[in-house]
């Protein structure tokens, strides 16, 4: 069905409160930009978003949608978001959620959600820091960070979230920039139309505790183009302005290489699939890092599971319902064994 | 079987102990619904340890469960037992306590080794004696090696028919107390028929032999009980915890919301979330959360999409639960926290029963957080109570905890089944469509109740949250005043449910020189013993309460009207402390026990009778 939203109708009347320059504005901007298209690609009428939210300044997210919101508390926002849609798997369920929210304090609802599949878009703001709190490491601050919490740097190492997810065999994972508006849209679209579990990270900016944290791969258009590689299902892996530079697979191992150099031809690049349940090659492209590699953004893994946890839930309640000789409390009270006074 | 002999009783206690390997609990639930189903009146006390298996032979290992059957209703298991049935020296050690003077011993004479009594720490050879138990009807029979014969055609190996000798002991109290044994053969046939049948056989061969050995001796007394004179209607065996499961999903029929529940394993909470994940046909749905916080937070979620929410736990879940219960009194979400109490702090005595969680029930959360807390009082009104925390949480729209405790959910009785016609419709004030001027989320009926409007709805699309609210937007507020307002309605929300529930009742008269004040699931004791001490003639009365917040609206005046009050729990006294901040000046006695057991008639007695001196 054509519902022909535009971004206004997911705006809510309530003043963004964030930093100036922070990069949720632009992700706000994205998932409006979004649910229109969803709508209509998915049949989703408006009164059917539901979005939910811990604790951060990513969780404010869902004061500024005009959809069904619930703003919970910190690190829950998995848990309670499964509920909702266990209790009603007809709604189009989000999760907006942080570094701090979902990796540290709330990271078993986190692995668990993705554990059993249930159909959530997760979109889950890394900025590496703990914002609201003004200020600590979190748990993707680069090791040896100095925040307020370690002042001589950290000494321990950060979660990367991708790995994470593919590690507890998620079945949808995408990575985008805040400045990449229309990828992280896209990446919003496909998340929503996976069946199963959909987890985008967002490579966030805080610019007023950790500003330029992502920068170094980043910074600019320029610098993304060189040090970042879009990952299409079923499209080579090229980079760089002049798509001249590939990723091969070598020694077990993933490689850059530029075409035309040391030997290395077009067809020597590897095609994207994300489509593949084995999450060998996922989990590589996942972790690559800046400077090393360029950092894999788009949809990195996207496989089909018809073990959906809300649909599985909800068939098992009519399969049993079917067969039953029990169709009502009454029926219960005077199941098994009963005998008359 | 000599029929001549039979001797009549109105109460018997049996209890059966051995290693918590030996199957006892089956024994004795075998034993009890027999009984149930031959019309006594029936109360079960299974006590247990922690560990699955715990350490062969010795007394800490020990499994025991007592039952007492009565030819009239019977409302607590028996402080002293007639019978013991005890698999080895250390269950009859355990057990010499609790053993009605002369009461029947019977002890299997083969467990009685040189191992097994230096394990059970006996000095001697001679348990009996060691024990003082010669003016006891101590009988040893050989029941492993008597199993063993009895199954040596079977074919079964060694280990399989030595795990039968539980189902002989049966046979000899079958004989006993004349009972019939259909009702374990039925059992036993349909539990083992697709794994085993052979095993079943010899199970139902070992409680033939067991009867034929008894009958044939003649040093068993026969006893009769007769059943009960019951108010008529169908009848059936009921634990608390089940009761529990179904009390809830019959407040899911009676107000049309799906049953959802979100739970973690843990004793003695856990078969309430087993019995919920059964009754699928029923439309409920069951999570088994990764932990507890995923537990109430899923159903909360659950709560926010329009179910029936509910979450079960004991004390160490609801610690961990609190932070979210506090964001459900916020989100102003229906709501049941069941607390299957069990002995504490941190872990605790997990089989044990207590009455320690009220204080945190209460108050157990940041910030000033009502929530409604009920109590039930025995296994089969834990339906009632569990139908009854649902409606009062889905009607005002608030969490309610329900408070049972170890003994009530393992514990069983015989249960009056009721018709769901004779239960209220619930009425939750569901929001359909927006109000002329906009839906407004924090806006309320005369209950102060808000409006539940799940997502789905059209044009009901709102933001609800943990921060402070508007009063009436429901928007995020810091406003100084508006936060003392909600501060107030969100308690007035609570105190005004005192309005939809029962006056507290008394048993006994209004002048009693004594009342005793109760709660929750030591009902079954205290009404016992008041009546009995009302029987020789004293003056004394019961008030058993079931609603603490609120406490029903006739509590202060009824309380003031004694002279003299006992408030008896199984903690240190937090009843007693919550009602003297209620009431000031109230003058209270106490009488408290935390042994990880429920009273015993005897105790509470001398104590009453000591204080009507």
């Amino acid at each position: 069905m054509e519902y022909k939203y535009t971004p206004a109708d997911f705006k809510s009347d309530q003043e963004v409160r964030w930093c100036p320059g922070c990069g949720d504005h632009a992700i706000l901007n994205a998932v409006q930009r979004a649910l229109p298209e969803i709508a209509d690609a998915l049949d989703i009428p408006h009164h059917k978003f539901t979005f939910v939210s811990g604790i951060g300044c990513s969780s404010r997210f869902i004061y500024y949608m005009r959809t069904f919101g619930f703003h919970t508390i910190h690190g829950r926002a998995n848990a309670v978001a499964t509920g909702i849609k266990v209790a009603n798997p007809d709604l189009s369920v989000w999760v907006m959620t942080g570094d701090g929210d979902s990796l540290a304090i709330g990271g078993n609802h986190f692995i668990h959600a993705i554990r059993r599949n249930v159909n959530l878009n997760v979109v889950l703001f890394n900025n590496e820091i703990y914002g609201l709190t003004k200020g600590q490491y979190s748990p993707t601050s680069k090791l040896g960070k100095i925040t307020k919490t370690s002042p001589y740097g950290t000494v321990e190492k950060p979660f990367n979230p991708g790995e994470l997810v593919i590690g507890a065999r998620g079945t949808f994972c995408a990575r985008s920039i805040d400045m990449e508006v229309m990828l992280t849209k896209e990446c919003m679209v496909e998340g929503a139309k996976h069946e199963g579990m959909s987890v985008t990270e967002v490579l966030q900016n805080c610019v007023i505790f950790n500003d330029k944290t992502h920068a170094m791969f980043a910074g600019d258009k320029a610098t993304r183009a060189e040090n970042t590689i879009t990952l299409r299902h079923g499209e080579k892996m090229l980079f760089g302005a002049a798509r001249n530079k590939g990723l091969v697979f070598e020694n077990m191992r993933l490689k850059v290489v530029t075409i035309g150099e040391d030997g290395y031809r077009l067809d020597d690049v590897l095609t994207h699939d994300a489509h593949c349940e084995d999450t060998t090659l996922h989990t590589m492209l996942a972790a690559m890092k800046w400077p090393d590699y360029p950092v894999a953004l788009g949809v990195i893994r996207s496989v089909e599971d018809a073990a959906v946890y809300d649909q599985k839930v909800a068939a098992q309640v009519e399969e049993v319902r079917a067969t039953s000789r029990i169709k009502c409390v009454d029926d219960l009270l005077r199941s098994g064994e009963t005998w008359e006074i | 079987m000599n029929t001549s002999n039979i001797r009549t009783a109105e109460d018997i206690v049996i209890r059966f102990s051995g290693d918590s390997g030996d199957g006892m609990q089956l024994t004795g639930t075998l034993f009890s619904d027999t009984s149930a189903l031959l019309g006594n009146g029936i109360s079960t006390f299974p006590d247990y340890p922690a560990e699955i298996r715990a350490p062969q032979g010795t007394v800490a290992g020990v499994s025991g469960f007592q039952v007492h059957i009565g030819s009239h209703r019977v409302d607590n298991p028996g402080d002293y037992c007639d019978v013991l049935v005890a698999m080895n020296p250390a269950a009859l050690k355990a057990n010499r306590r609790w053993l009605k003077r002369g009461a029947t011993v019977i002890l299997d004479g083969d467990s009685i080794t040189e191992e097994n009594l230096r394990r059970a720490g006996f000095a001697t050879t001679d348990p009996v004696e060691e024990l003082g138990l010669a003016e006891y009807n101590v009988v040893v029979p050989a029941i492993t090696s008597m199993t063993r014969e009895a199954l040596a055609e079977t074919g079964l190996d060694h280990k399989s028919i030595v795990k039968c000798k539980n189902m002989f002991a049966l046979g000899i109290c079958f004989f006993m107390f004349d009972r019939p044994a259909e009702h374990a053969e039925h059992y036993l046939t349909s539990k083992f028929a697709k794994k085993n049948p052979a095993i079943a056989e010899a199970n139902i061969l070992a409680i033939k032999a067991g009867h034929n050995y008894a009958a044939n001796t003649h040093q068993f007394a026969n006893t009769y009980v007769a059943p009960a004179e019951l108010e008529k209607g169908t009848y059936r065996s009921i634990n608390g915890n089940v009761a529990t499961a179904w009390g809830f999903i019959a407040a899911s029929e009676k107000s049309g919301r799906p049953l959802f529940c979100g739970s973690y394993p843990i004793t003695p909470a856990t078969v309430i979330l087993e019995e919920l994940a059964k009754h699928k046909e029923l439309g409920v749905k069951t999570v088994q959360a990764e932990d507890e916080i995923a537990g109430i937070c899923t159903s909360i979620g659950a709560a926010f999409a329009g179910n029936l929410a509910v979450t079960t736990t004991s004390g160490p879940g609801l610690s961990l639960k609190s932070e979210a219960l506090g964001l459900a009194v916020m989100a102003e979400l229906p709501l049941v926290v069941v607390d299957v109490q069990r002995g504490g702090p941190s872990t605790g005595l997990p089989t044990k029963t207590e009455q320690s969680d009220l204080m945190q029930a209460l108050y157990g959360r940041n910030g000033e957080c009502p929530a409604v807390v009920v109590a039930a009082s025995s296994p089969s009104d834990c339906f009632h109570y569990a139908f009854t925390a649902a409606k009062i949480a889905m009607e005002h729209m608030t969490p309610v905890v329900l408070l049972t405790d170890g003994f009530i959910a393992n514990g069983s009785e015989p249960w009056r089944i009721p018709s769901m016609s004779d239960y209220p419709t619930i009425v939750p004030p569901i929001v359909e469509e927006a109000p002329e001027g906009g839906f407004m989320p924090y806006a309320r009926n005369e209950k102060l109740a808000r409006g539940w409007a799940f997502p789905g709805k059209e044009g009901l699309e709102h933001r609800i949250g943990g921060l402070e609210k508007d009063a009436l937007r429901g928007s995020i507020s810091h406003d100084p005043a508006n936060h003392q307002k909600m501060v107030r309605t969100r308690a007035e929300k609570v105190a005004r449910t005192a309005d939809y529930i029962p006056e507290q009742e008394v048993f006994g008269a209004e002048d009693a020189d004594l009342l005793v004040v109760g709660w929750g699931g030591t009902r079954g004791h205290l009404h016992t013993a008041v009546e009995q001490l009302q029987r020789e003639g004293y003056s004394i009365a019961l008030a058993h309460f079931n609603y603490i917040n609120p406490l029903p609206r006739n509590t202060e005046q009824l309380l003031r009207r004694y002279g003299k009050v006992v408030v008896c729990e199984l903690n240190e006294g937090q009843f007693a402390a919550y009602l003297r901040q209620e009431f000031e000046g109230l003058h209270l006695e106490q009488f408290n026990k935390t042994e990880g057991q429920p009273f015993t008639i005897v105790e509470l007695t001398e104590k009453f009778s000591e204080l009507l001196k």
